[in-house]
């Protein structure tokens, strides 16, 4: 069975109750993101800097609960983590304006999107980030009642315990309204759905035996561990 | 080979029916509605007939439904032929294709993924914006995975795989940008993943290394291949992608796409047909359909 099969079981508190599985997050949708890139955006392969929002897919056999063990796997010494807040659709959103975005989401959780390190964002395999066990989300779908301001949130990651990074969602391109207004031009989501907002600022490098834990403010925490693959 | 449709109001497994299939026709009044040939079937319209010749009119074509029912194609809805799992895509897997593109030879196939909200079933209609300068069509055969599957041996490959569609994988060009291609507003839009109409057994396609692949838009042939030129082909795909995901049961690989991709526009009728799979029927529409 996939790593994250059991976590489709996770059920939550309102509306549409449990996720659907598919899950989309937001890539450089933090201003520290492109800025680390410096003139680079301009030149090729990319040539300008995004104009829609750079996303991507995490498929079913990526996701895991909190408490997942993520693998490492064999030749790669370290992974990255971006941390993410998700927001969970609570309705069919297509075309929505941003005025009214928000009514279509039903919560909020956290998304560790992990990745193998890689150099190049023109193109880059799916390998490096589709393996199973690389998107682990939780701990629970808090409501959007209440959350206050999806875009005052404190993120703070910690490995074994030691401070890492402390960041904002206040500090996104597109803050959460923008995103599902962008997205679902588009692309329709469904209920139950996960968009992540993007990581709130630069991957966490992560080695095997240690723990990652990704706080965010309301959300609460989403531990992992990593081990190398042969472990 | 089998279909899933909707039709009086559940979602069925339905079947060709043989003119010699016994049982009876099932046909709720509505059905006998004049005009209602010329409504949904576009493709009715004169000089249409080229696209859809070799299946025979829509009007004629039956199908068996799980429940013995017999219906008129006409009257049902086609959904994709089976429950989909993940859609994993390649780019650029036909040499011509990618000569066509400016591509040079890759040494890792070019692999992106596809949600569920792209999908769309035969005979269903996807929007071109208005202003866009490239749409086209991509005519791909779609392997369907049935047994789960970790680290596959290449020599092992084909057990996983439970049978095969066709598949027309839409892009708009005009949205590509540079980052994470391809990106999502090109290849992910809202019933721009058509696949059907049939989804045909593993067992029923003797050699899936050796299928001639066509297209016709409005009746007029524009792109043709064979999935012999594929550059990474199915055995090493499944290999490939295993070697990093678990590959679970309708989970599809959409295997690219050769040369001959042209620009449709609103009224087009795109048929994209692989030889013992079908032909997969898509009206490209305008805005005002969607109410934009």
């Amino acid at each position: 069975m996939p790593a994250g099969a059991d976590f489709f079981s996770m059920p939550f508190d309102v509306a549409p109750y449990t996720l659907s599985g598919t899950v989309y997050g937001a890539l450089l949708n933090h201003r520290s993101a492109l800025a680390a890139l410096g003139d680079a955006v301009h030149l090729p392969p990319y040539g300008a800097p995004p104009k829609a929002p750079v996303l991507r897919i995490k498929p079913r056999n990526t996701l895991a609960g909190a408490g997942s063990v993520v693998r490492i796997p064999a030749g790669t010494p370290e992974l990255e983590v971006g941390a993410c807040v998700g927001m969970v659709i609570g309705h069919t959103a297509c075309r929505v304006a941003e005025t009214r975005a928000m009514d279509f989401v039903a919560g909020y959780l956290i998304v560790a999107d992990v990745s193998i390190p890689h150099e190049s964002l023109h193109r880059p395999s799916i390998r490096f980030n589709a393996r199973d066990g690389f998107c682990p989300l939780g701990p629970a779908v808090t409501a959007r009642a209440d959350i206050a301001n999806p875009d005052a949130l404190t993120v703070g990651i910690y490995l074994d315990g030691n401070w890492v990074q402390t960041a904002s969602t206040a500090d996104l391109i597109r803050p959460a309204a923008r995103l599902l207004a962008d997205v679902t031009e588009f692309m329709t989501l469904s209920p139950g759905d996960v968009l992540a907002l993007g990581a709130t600022g630069p991957a966490t490098r992560v080695r095997s035996g240690q723990m990652l834990r990704i706080e965010i403010g309301g959300l609460g925490s989403l531990s992992n561990s990593f081990m190398d693959a042969a472990a | 080979m089998h279909a899933r449709v909707a039709y009086a109001g559940a979602i069925h497994h339905a079947t060709p029916a043989r003119e010699e299939t016994p049982g009876r026709e099932h046909a709720p009044g509505r059905e006998e509605a004049p005009g209602r040939e010329g409504a949904p079937g576009r493709e009715g319209a004169p000089g249409r007939e080229g696209a859809l010749g070799r299946e025979g009119a829509l009007g004629r074509e039956r199908l068996r439904l799980a429940d013995g029912r017999i219906v008129a194609a006409a009257d049902v809805v086609w959904l994709p032929p089976f429950q989909v799992g993940t859609v994993i895509a390649l780019g650029l897997n036909y040499a011509d294709h990618a000569k066509e593109l400016a591509f040079q030879q890759q040494e890792e196939p070019l692999v992106f993924l596809k949600g569920p909200g792209t999908l769309l079933g035969h005979r269903g209609e996807t929007r071109r914006p208005a202003g866009v300068k490239f749409m086209h069509y991509e005519c791909e055969l779609a392997v369907i995975i049935g047994r789960s599957g970790k680290q596959v041996a290449r020599s092992h490959a084909l057990q996983h795989v439970a049978g095969y569609c066709v598949a027309n994988d839409y892009a708009i060009r005009d949205y590509l940008e540079n980052w994470y291609r391809p990106n999502l507003r090109v290849k992910n839009r809202d019933g721009g993943t058509v696949l059907g109409p049939w989804f045909v057994d593993a067992d029923d396609v003797a050699d899936p290394a050796q299928l001639e692949l066509r297209t016709f838009v409005n009746g007029t042939l524009t792109q043709q291949g064979n999935t012999r030129d594929l550059i990474f082909d199915i055995p090493f795909l499944i290999e490939y992608l295993s070697s990093f995901m678990t590959l679970g049961p309708g989970d599809v690989i959409l295997t690219g796409t050769p040369h001959g991709v042209v620009n449709v526009m609103p009224g087009d009728v795109v048929a994209c047909e692989i030889d013992g799979l079908g032909r997969l029927i898509n009206t490209i529409v305008a805005d005002d359909e969607f109410g934009r």
